[in-house]
């Protein structure tokens, strides 16, 4: 009993330093938006966002990462019930859901470059290739998370540590979703005005 | 086969905060992408009002998401003092990049101060 309350002061410990290490990110994210707001008119003859930027796509984005976002906090009540295969499944959905969105992330870089609206053409798409290009490298190493822990739970029965570790997870990836409603909001409606 | 009896400290985390916030989330999202597709109204308003939907899913997400009232209290501390910082970073930039913006125009002196006293009024 006594062990039990200690490892629960310790996970209360762990959560803390992890949420710690989100602010931090959050402030990370806020320099890479500041520098995004500064230069937004630095175009230099290039393209302005609402040349390049195509909303019907975005906002496909969003709402296939934001339903990640929800069934990830599925998949952590499924664990926390100690249905392991109900929250199995919720952690696959949002895996491809994940890898979804990364796909129409890149594909979209790869579109602009291939257009030659690439980083170097202008200060402005430089800081948004940046901008955009960390949050997406967020979900990449998120997803890379996901398919451990997903693996975990395929070769054995969870244990508290598991389900533990799948509870930060979901906090990782409910600030991600937060982080990209500000890059829709901010840089895609905002700075796709024309 | 036993399940296992598992406790962690968010386990009161009802099912319906996760519903509800989902749902409002969509709902802001889809309202923010109407009002600037169809410009319903002049840029300014528009930014604004993106801005304000903005920091209302904000709060709804972190309300229903990341439930933030719970557990450590320390959390909520470090949120609020995340917020700050954000503010003073993205504010700060925008203000003090603009105005050197303003300065950095090719003007003398006299021009600066005609185009002073009619844009900022001074």
């Amino acid at each position: 009993m006594n062990r039990e309350k200690e490892e629960l002061a310790v996970f209360s410990r762990k959560t803390l330093g992890f949420w710690v290490y989100l602010m931090t990110d959050c402030v990370l994210f806020a320099t890479l938006f500041a520098t995004f707001a500064v230069l937004r008119t630095a175009t230099a003859g290039g393209p302005a966002g609402s040349d390049i930027f195509d909303l019907n796509f975005v906002l496909i984005e969003t709402m296939i990462l934001l339903t990640s976002s929800f069934t990830v906090g599925l998949a952590l009540l499924a664990a926390e019930r100690g249905l392991r295969y109900q929250s199995l499944t919720w952690l696959v959905i949002t895996f491809a859901l994940g890898a979804t969105f990364l796909g129409m992330e890149l594909w979209e870089f790869n579109h602009l470059i291939g257009e030659g609206h690439g980083w170097q053409q202008s200060a402005f798409l430089s800081s948004y290739f940046v901008l955009v290009g960390t949050h997406g490298l967020h979900i990449a190493v998120g997803l890379i998370w996901m398919a451990v822990v997903i693996f975990r739970l395929i070769q054995r029965n969870f244990k508290e540590t598991d389900v533990r570790r799948l509870s930060l997870l979901s906090l990782f990836w409910h600030f991600l979703d937060i982080i990209w409603i500000f890059i829709f909001s901010f840089v895609y409606l905002i700075g796709g005005m024309a | 086969m036993r399940k296992p009896e598992l406790h962690t400290r968010d386990s009161a985390v009802p099912y319906k905060s996760y519903v509800v916030g989902f749902i409002l989330s969509v709902l802001t999202t889809l309202l923010a992408y109407f009002f600037v597709v169809n410009d319903l109204w002049p840029k300014e308003t528009l930014v604004y009002i993106v801005m304000a939907i903005a920091v209302v899913q904000l709060i709804v997400q972190v309300v229903f998401f990341l439930h933030i009232g719970r557990g450590s209290r320390w959390k909520l501390m470090t949120f609020i003092f995340t917020i700050l910082i954000v503010a003073i970073v993205v504010v700060g930039s925008i203000w003090i990049m603009d105005n050197l913006n303003y300065n950095m125009m090719d003007m003398t002196p006299q021009e600066q101060q005609q185009y002073m006293s009619e844009h900022e009024g001074i």
